[in-house]
């Protein structure tokens, strides 16, 4: 797969198991005690939906639930919080991955955000209906935060797929 | 040899459609969801799963424990020596009163041995410290570095020098995780220390508590303290919790109460975890008038800890 359509440069096909660690490590990234910081944001949402945009035959709605319920459980909120709104996520990433790889980086960035915004609001939601209070509208400030690292992230997550660049007669690209 | 016993390989993959996947995925989800929020089922599934993320959750604490000890380590000499001071001062202050409270105590004890009352309640404490306010941003909860092991219960009391801060409910192996008063669902019996005026206090979720269901017409004041009072068995009569702020009569048949915790609830570090030992009596049922005999036997069987904690 190539890094975004106008691009020709050819990647290796992805591999499984980095797909997971890194999606561990951002697990690990939100479990970080960081009291009540607004705009820290929320790792695993989005490796989730970096990687159901890039790769939605290996990641999909299962990693989503299962990712979620461990945030959920981590993070002491109600069970099935996270994992609702992830699930919500890579339905909305997956089906989206067709239309979102053909912008560069910086323009999927702004795919992500309105997915980003959803799946916090679609919390809010839940919560509210529960009964918590409303936790202010600095809570969305960590999709910003999150939207604003995609570009990084997206070099940081396919630097296992570059292969150098050694051009002949026969392989031009 | 036929070919009848090839199977044919699938061209395409079968399998549910992405809609109906997200329609299962996202029904269980809501099933989990009034599970645990409505029911509270899914707290042994909970603590199960906990063991998985146990690892990466100690791993990730680090950083935060790093920067805790750090500025410990930083803190000037002028500082210490300060504060040092400050605790000799108060050292005296405080043994004088302890001097006085013990020979309280015992003549209260004395008296109510007179009055042939109960003995007063036993206590047992756990000093903690608050670790970090908890992730959740829809509650106000904190995380103390004290857990299952230390002894530390669901239902406990927690509070800091000044009064009542909140109370435990849910514990990890060594750590547990509390709920302040400002909580919104958090909800605590007090009454008034002036004229021993019964109610139930909840938190609003803004920093502010409300007392609620006190009628219109009752003589409450502005200034007003309110202290636990220890019908619901859990925390120990008498604990300071708040102060009346505001009192508006004009709205309903209950008077609208707002009030101030005592407390410095959501900036305390140092707390103390404070349980009873013994719990009071059962409260009588319904039934033990039909059944005396039986319920009473019943009642002596079953272990009296525990109970109305839940």
């Amino acid at each position: 797969m190539q890094l975004t359509n106008r691009s020709n440069r050819i990647l290796l096909p992805v591999k499984v198991w980095f797909v997971y660690s890194s999606l561990i490590v951002a697990l690990g990234l939100d479990y970080v005690p960081t009291g009540r910081i607004p705009g820290i944001p929320d790792w695993v949402a989005l490796v989730l939906a970096f990687w159901c945009i890039r790769e939605p035959r290996v990641v999909s709605m299962g990693a989503g639930f299962f990712f979620g319920v461990l945030v959920d459980i981590g993070q002491g909120a109600a069970m099935g919080q996270h994992a609702l709104a992830y699930v919500v996520l890579a339905y909305l990433a997956n089906d989206l991955s067709r239309r979102v790889l053909w912008f560069p980086a910086f323009l999927q960035a702004l795919h992500a955000l309105p997915m980003l915004l959803a799946v916090q609001a679609l919390m809010v939601v839940v919560r509210l209906i529960a009964g918590s209070e409303f936790p202010g509208w600095w809570y969305f400030l960590s999709s910003f935060t999150g939207v604003l690292l995609w570009v990084p992230l997206t070099y940081l997550l396919l630097l296992p797929q570059f292969q150098p660049v050694e051009r002949d007669e026969n392989r031009p690209i | 040899m036929t070919t009848a016993d090839y199977k044919t390989l699938p061209v395409f993959r079968r399998s549910l459609t992405a809609k109906v996947r997200l329609l299962i995925f996202v029904a269980v989800s809501l099933a989990m969801l009034v599970a645990d929020l409505r029911f509270r089922y899914l707290e042994e599934l909970r603590q199960g799963l906990s063991v998985l993320t146990y690892p990466l959750q100690m791993l990730a604490s680090q950083p935060t424990d790093f920067v805790r000890n750090a500025s410990i380590y930083f803190a000037t000499l002028a500082k210490v020596q300060l504060e040092n001071a400050e605790l000799r001062r108060n050292q005296t202050d405080v043994a004088e009163r302890l001097l006085r409270f013990e020979r309280l105590e015992e003549e209260n004890t004395a008296l109510r041995q007179l009055l042939a009352m109960a003995g007063k309640v036993k206590t047992q404490g756990v000093a903690a410290e608050v670790l970090y306010d908890a992730p959740d941003p829809f509650t106000r909860k904190v995380i103390l570095d004290r857990g299952a092991l230390h002894g530390v219960e669901p239902g406990l009391a927690v509070i800091d020098a000044r009064g009542v801060v909140g109370q435990v409910t849910r514990i990890y192996p060594i750590q547990s995780e509390v709920t302040l008063l400002t909580d919104r669902d958090q909800a605590i019996p007090v009454q008034i220390e002036r004229n021993q005026l019964r109610g139930v206090m909840f938190g609003t979720g803004h920093g502010k508590l409300e007392l609620r269901f006190v009628l219109a017409t009752a003589d409450v004041r502005p200034g007003d303290r309110l202290v636990t009072s220890g019908l619901d068995g859990v925390f120990i009569p008498g604990l300071p919790v708040a102060v009346i702020e505001t009192v508006e009569r004009d709205t309903d048949a209950f008077a609208r109460i707002a009030c101030k915790p005592i407390a410095a609830v959501e900036q305390s570090t140092r707390v103390l975890v404070l349980g009873r030992q013994v719990l009071p009596p059962p409260r009588p049922q319904a039934e033990a008038a039909a059944k005396p005999g039986a319920e009473a036997q019943d009642r002596a069987r079953r272990p009296a800890r525990g109970r109305n904690r839940d």
